[in-house]
């Protein structure tokens, strides 16, 4: 049953991802990629992370992929369309990611210890209060560093989008 | 139960598939897009060892990447907008500005 679905989910996963990056059209990139993020949030389900999956449709789908679309919106994407892959040969790139996938899993498949059917160790009790204690407990100064950083991209963003320079 | 190895090799695929288009493709908005792909792969990761490892921080982790992207996305727009507002073009080869 499990196997079902995360089967289900990963093909929906790898078929939006493929269309983001073949699509010619941004805008179907970025409704193909909102897909893709609902597909692995789910997977955060079968994985038992709720609360993960709820903060990757809150965060991504609700607030970074709008942010894409409005910046779609705002600026012209006609003459991008055109030509979808850099021009020249881009044999390199496709052998070194070939490559790459091939030795991730190799490297996944041989090994004996990744190959765990059950987890090795099982948790119970309520979950998501033991994730919240942790995290602001052991990983305060972390959480705090994050707030900050996300205060001065806010900042960062304002200044750099705005139109006249004083 | 879906075995550990399953959840790695989804995440190798959505891994390669988004550097596949951060090296290939030209309009930079899809490059910042296969950018996300490329760190929702590596959270998939964390958490499914997370999982198999009964073990909270791979979710930490997690949430940290996912409040970080956030942070990485709204500075790449805005440099995104400035850059469109100066240079009106989107093409990633025509932007050579620092000779890089």
């Amino acid at each position: 049953m499990d196997q079902g679905f995360f089967l289900l989910f990963a093909a929906g996963a790898v078929v939006t991802a493929l269309t983001v990056v073949l699509a010619r059209n941004p805008v179907h990139s970025a409704l193909a990629l909102m897909a893709c993020f609902l597909q692995i949030s789910a997977i955060f389900i079968l994985l038992e992370a709720p609360l993960l999956a709820v903060v990757q449709i809150f965060v991504y789908v609700g607030a970074i992929m709008v942010l894409f679309l409005f910046v779609i919106m705002m600026i012209d994407v006609r003459e991008a369309v055109l030509q979808r892959f850099l021009p020249g040969s881009n044999l390199p790139a496709l052998v070194l990611l070939v490559l790459l996938g091939v030795e991730m899993l190799v490297l996944v498949f041989r090994s004996d210890r990744l190959s765990a059917t059950a987890p090795i160790a099982t948790r119970g009790g309520d979950q998501i209060r033991q994730l919240s204690t942790t995290l602001f407990s052991d990983y305060l100064l972390p959480f705090e560093a994050a707030s900050i950083i996300l205060l001065a991209a806010l900042v960062g963003a304002i200044v750099l989008a705005r139109k006249e320079w004083p | 139960m879906v075995p550990l190895g399953w959840y790695i090799s989804l995440s190798v695929a959505l891994f390669v598939i988004g550097a596949a288009g951060v090296l290939l493709r030209r309009n930079i908005l899809v490059v910042l897009m296969s950018l996300e792909l490329l760190l929702n792969s590596v959270n998939i990761n964390f958490i499914a060892f997370g999982h198999y490892h009964a073990d909270f921080r791979g979710q930490i982790f997690a949430i940290f990447v996912i409040a970080i992207t956030a942070a990485e996305v709204a500075v790449a727009l805005g440099i995104l907008v400035a850059l469109v507002r100066n240079r009106a073009t989107l093409k990633i080869d025509d932007i050579t500005l620092m000779k890089g």
